[in-house]
């Protein structure tokens, strides 16, 4: 059992001087920056299987509390060459069931001299976050290539189950694209309406959740091979500047005058 | 019979390992066969052990006893990559508190002869740390015959810092040139590894990473680098309570390290006394004299001084003297501490 990880608080007045910071005008608490929150990928992770191959995508933000302490990560881990998974929930945590079940099938493609398959990858990461569950904060998507039985995907939240889809969304962004993502996937996509697919949604997820945001990450596993890019932040359907563009038509007179305003750039 | 100590899971267990007989420990007894014990007992025993937690926690809260000050450390410490290498950077004071412990302690230390790393968060932890890890590398150095990479130092940092769930409170930033090319990478305490062109961390790293935001660029020259990374740590300096005195930069490049110890000191002492002050001998008055009898000791056959001197340190005894009997030029320090002592509300 873990017991409570509580900033210390001291009490002397001297010591509360180093709490607060002038800077100008006011008063900045550094207090309100809590250091001892764990990192995470609070994260929008997706994974997709088209006509063809299966395309991964992710954010780029990885948080500690309120302060971000990535803004470009890679949440997109290989395994090997033709197997990746997505990690979500605490980064060390992840970055190690990662790195061990990189690990592992690296031993048993040397041993079986031929592709892994993506079932065993799934397999080894949901024995270390079903075993160690009450340590451990996790939440990892598995998807790959091969030969048996084409692209693959597989989700490993929380708990630890494991469930084989062919479309998968995890972390804390993925609650806000599930009605987008109900509509408009279908199955047996090409290539572009995939790639679009993901797009639109993941930058849905990013504009709605705090814990996402940054650049998309996407990567695209195929028989033939993989292939990276990612998309950034000016080349995003949904714009932050949505917003700050149709407040500009907010005057404080209209607050005075208790009408509601019509923010017609929505 | 042996007693093989073992750490499962669930809880402690102790078994006797030759006539397999249980004890209950904790409410928890589970029976192992010996082979299962062995493969146990060849793995080193990992992580804190948190059982004086609720004890400590329960006798706080009854007032028996106080909790002992934790002593915060603030630090900015800032890598970046640039043309032909990489540049570290830190300040160099170590807070207790609200207290300066040390004006100019050394922050950056040293991993291999390619490879350095900053350290931020408990001093003794990155201390330790990186003297285990340097170590280490040293023995891959020597068994493989070639130069440690920048990824075996994160990989063996964060492997050992996963273990302890964060409560080693070293926060590292590791930079080196290697045969791939030049690395910094941040390990933090609970083993997470963020690799990126530049880094900052500790208490003034907000003000560090500003600077770094707006100045990097992808191949900036030597000099141009080290006045960005001057001008993040003392934008962690002036900016925040927790750093402060001077700047240690350590360029790092093939084949190459070169460390500047006080790169930049623009925090110097103001006045200072050239000669401390000289009283002669009977400006104290001696007002009781007492003379302790420790030992009486028998030397014979003795050859050195030397010996008559090791052969009485064992009869000597320290005794301890309230600092309040101590006067200031009667040492050699500065300044003396004395005990303030509390008055006592009646």
């Amino acid at each position: 059992r873990r017991p409570p990880r509580s900033t210390p608080k001291p009490s002397s007045a001297a010591s509360d001087v180093y709490k607060r910071q002038v800077h100008g005008d006011y008063l900045i608490d550094m207090e309100s920056i809590d250091w001892s929150q764990p990192i995470r990928d609070g994260t929008t992770i997706m994974a997709v299987v088209y006509d063809g191959g299966v395309m991964l995508g992710a954010d780029s933000r990885t948080t500690g509390g309120a302060l971000i302490y990535n803004r470009v990560s890679d949440k997109i881990e290989p395994i090997h060459k033709r197997i990746f998974c997505l990690r979500s929930g605490a980064s060390a945590h992840t970055q190690k069931i990662a790195q061990l079940c990189r690990l592992y099938i690296g031993q048993l493609g040397s041993e079986l001299e031929e592709t892994p398959p993506v079932y065993s990858a799934a397999k080894i990461i949901q024995s270390f976050i079903y075993n160690y569950k009450s340590f451990l904060s996790a939440a990892m998507i598995c998807a790959g290539w091969d030969p048996i039985k084409g692209p693959q995907i597989y989700t490993i939240p929380l708990g630890g189950t494991l469930v084989r889809e062919n479309i998968a969304t995890g972390g804390s962004g993925s609650a806000y694209m599930s009605g987008f993502c109900d509509t408009h996937y279908k199955a047996g996509m090409t290539r572009k309406e995939c790639r679009d697919f993901m797009i639109q949604s993941i930058s849905l997820a990013m504009f709605r959740d705090s814990s996402s945001g940054g650049i998309i990450r996407l990567l695209d596993i195929t028989k033939d091979g993989v292939s990276r890019e990612y998309i950034s932040h000016d080349q995003l359907p949904l714009k932050q500047n949505n917003y700050s563009q149709s407040c500009l038509l907010y005057t404080s007179d209209a607050a005075d005058e208790g009408l509601g305003v019509d923010l017609g750039g929505r | 019979t042996t007693e093989i100590y073992t750490r499962s899971i669930v809880g402690s267990v102790r078994c006797v390992q030759e006539t397999g007989y249980q004890r209950r420990v904790h409410g928890i007894y589970i029976k192992q066969s010996m082979q299962y014990i062995k493969d146990m007992s060849d793995q080193p025993e990992q992580g804190f052990s948190f059982e004086n937690t609720r004890r400590n926690q329960f006798l706080i809260e009854k007032k028996v006893v106080k909790e002992p000050r934790y002593t915060k450390t603030g630090t900015t410490i800032a890598g970046m990559i640039f043309k032909d290498g990489v540049i570290l950077g830190a300040d160099t004071r170590a807070t207790e508190g609200p207290i300066v412990a040390n004006k100019n302690c050394l922050k950056i230390h040293y991993l291999a002869p390619n490879m350095h790393c900053c350290g931020a968060g408990t001093a003794a932890d990155c201390d330790a740390v990186t003297d285990m890890i340097s170590r280490q590398l040293e023995l891959i150095r020597l068994n493989t015959g070639r130069e440690c990479r920048i990824v075996n130092a994160a990989t063996l940092m964060s492997n050992y810092l996963f273990n302890y769930g964060g409560y080693i409170g070293a926060y590292l930033i590791i930079g080196g040139v290697d045969c791939k090319g030049p690395h910094i990478v941040n390990v933090y305490a609970d083993g997470m590894q963020t690799w990126l062109p530049f880094y900052s961390t500790g208490s003034g790293s907000l003000a560090a990473t500003a600077i770094l935001e707006t100045s990097y660029r992808d191949d900036i020259p030597l000099e141009e680098a080290k006045e960005i990374i001057v001008r993040a740590i003392e934008a962690g300096i002036y900016n925040d309570l927790g750093s402060g005195s001077n700047v240690d930069l350590c360029v790092i490049t093939k084949g190459k390290t070169e460390f500047f110890r006080n790169y930049v000191s623009k925090n110097k002492k103001m006045f200072s006394m050239e000669k401390a002050f000289s009283f002669p001998k009977g400006t104290t008055k001696v007002i009781k004299e007492t003379t302790v009898k420790l030992a009486e000791v028998k030397v014979e056959d003795v050859s050195s001084p030397m010996e008559i001197l090791q052969l009485t340190a064992q009869f000597i005894k320290t005794i301890s003297v309230s600092y309040t009997h101590l006067r200031a030029h009667e040492t050699r320090e500065d300044l003396v501490c004395r005990l303030l002592l509390e008055k006592k509300k009646t």
